[in-house]
């Protein structure tokens, strides 16, 4: 996958600014950064959701942001989507889910597809939960169903949006590993969103930071890890203060806290 | 500060014509895609389901009361003129002419479209909608679809229910209870009651109604700001826009079908 020069505004506010990225075939690539700093944006723009307002994105060959709906279509058959919050069809249970995008874009016969979403259900470790309904799962075991449902179809390659948000260390270790041993094993193309520093970086082939739209640094995890930079060291180590202050921009603290016109 | 007045007027009428137009678009991409439901019948019989079996209780005590209210007051206005016979035309051409479809409206809006635009405003607030999108699957055709034909559909069969349970409830207590005689209650309404004039626009006003208030519930559900506060807010603005229009359009057509 090539970005080339993306730029995405939402209003007057510029989410993205002439972003540059390859994603190499059958790696898992980090797209790192603080919360509201585009990096799910950028995932909707990877897969046709939002249109750019400049720049290219090509999938394979194909300008993601040229493409009309049918043809969008046909792509997304191939890309598998984890989103933050597992956007399971909360009318149906764990199996009906995961068989969902083979009913809709497959004609097996219903014995074949119960062997395909019991295996895509055993790969992910829930094919005892079937029966469950959403409602009835934990927030980990719900991104593993939505795990096994992106990956339903056999895609080429699977974006992943915060997945580790708000997940206990067990489910966190279990994602962690599963996302690993799921690209390597189907030969898969991973995008990585995520703001977990530890975790990404433990299993990510490069990683992007980004900071206010812009890429501030890119690499393996070990030339990230030894890049000096105020900005990367801060996101980094977790700093609460740095170049990303602390405080929103504001009026000095008196200013707001005495009545007009008292003298300091 | 009158051209920030004018600007801001400028920015919400364009607000105003973009929504409209958002509008259309969903309508037209609900209509073009009734191939969805002719493959998938399964679908379609699930919503009718939804809206209309589940909405027969309410809709079926409301004709009841409804004709039993048009029983009492006809009947006290009929017998002034020595006309109390006429009771069965008062109460059945009053139903099927009016009250049946536009009150049948109201309630489907309250109790069916409120329950669509929140349902819809969630799928859309849980990502549920982005994630039927990333599975190549259109969101629009595969689950707005099969609900605005739902409610099309459903509406006019439910208004027909309001209307017989009506004149049921209207029969009751003109019959029951005011001794009206039964023989003058039907023949009269089977004789004044016309096909064409009075059933036949009942039902284009009801199916009319149908598409207006299910697809204002999708398009506030689908437009909704996805957060709980905004799914709240399309929830009111359903019903709201939906009672209206009901009213207005019911004023429009009635001026149309029934004007000399």
């Amino acid at each position: 996958m090539k970005i080339r020069g993306l730029c995405f505004r939402r209003g007057s506010q510029v989410v993205l600014h002439r972003v540059d990225m390859d994603i190499r075939r059958g790696a898992v690539t980090a797209v790192m950064g603080p919360s509201g700093t585009g990096k799910t944006t950028l995932l909707k723009l990877i897969t046709g959701q939002l249109r750019p307002d400049a720049g290219s994105i090509e999938v394979d060959g194909e300008p993601v942001h040229t493409l009309g709906k049918s043809a969008l279509f046909r792509l997304r058959r191939r890309m598998g989507m984890l989103f933050q919050s597992g956007a399971l069809l909360t009318d149906l249970n764990v199996f009906d889910n995961v068989a969902y995008p083979l009913r809709e874009h497959t004609d097996l016969n219903p014995s074949m597809l119960r062997k395909l979403v019991l295996l895509k259900l055993e790969a992910v470790g829930l094919r005892g939960a079937r029966d469950l309904m959403p409602s009835e799962l934990s927030g980990g075991m719900a991104r593993r169903v939505a795990l096994a449902r992106a990956i339903a179809l056999d895609p080429d390659m699977i974006l992943y949006d915060e997945p580790f948000t708000g997940q206990d260390p067990i489910s966190k270790g279990m994602l962690v590993t599963l996302i690993r041993q799921l690209n390597d094993a189907a030969g898969l193309t991973s995008i990585l969103v995520s703001h977990d520093v530890d975790e990404t970086a433990s299993i990510a082939d490069h990683i992007y930071v980004i900071s206010h739209g812009e890429i501030i640094a890119q690499g393996t995890p070990q030339e990230i890890a030894a890049d000096r930079s105020a900005w990367v060291r801060q996101f980094m180590d977790g700093l609460p203060d740095g170049p990303v202050h602390f405080h929103y921009p504001a009026l000095p603290l008196a200013d707001d806290l005495l009545p007009r016109g008292v003298a300091r | 500060m009158i051209l920030e007045g004018l600007a801001r007027l400028g920015r919400s009428g364009l607000g105003s014509l973009e929504r409209i137009g958002r509008a259309h678009l969903l309508l037209a991409g609900m209509v073009l895609g009734i191939g969805e439901i002719l493959r998938r019948p399964g679908l379609l019989i699930a919503q009718l389901f939804n809206i209309g079996v589940l909405s027969m209780l309410i809709i079926g005590v409301s004709g009841l009361f409804v004709g039993m209210v048009l029983g009492l007051q006809g009947y006290y206005v009929l017998a002034q003129f020595g006309a109390a016979e006429s009771l069965g035309v008062m109460v059945a051409a009053s139903l099927v002419r009016e009250l049946g479809p536009v009150v049948t409206a109201l309630l489907v809006a309250g109790r069916a479209g409120s329950a669509l635009t929140a349902e819809i405003g969630l799928m859309k607030a849980t990502e549920q909608l982005s994630g039927l999108e990333m599975m190549a699957v259109d969101p629009v055709r595969r689950i707005l679809t099969p609900r605005f034909f739902g409610g099309v559909l459903a509406m006019p069969l439910l208004a027909a229910m309001f209307s017989a349970v009506g004149v049921l409830g209207g029969y009751f207590v003109g019959v029951g209870l005011l001794g009206v005689d039964s023989g003058s209650f039907w023949s009269q309404m089977q004789s004044k009651v016309d096909f064409h004039e009075d059933i036949v626009n009942g039902v284009i006003k009801s199916v009319v109604f149908g598409v207006v208030v299910t697809w204002i519930a999708l398009f506030q559900g689908h437009d909704s700001v996805p957060t709980s506060e905004g799914v709240s807010r399309a929830t009111t603005r359903s019903v709201v826009h939906a009672a209206l229009a009901v009213l207005g359009l019911d004023f429009v057509l009635t001026a149309l079908m029934f004007g000399e």
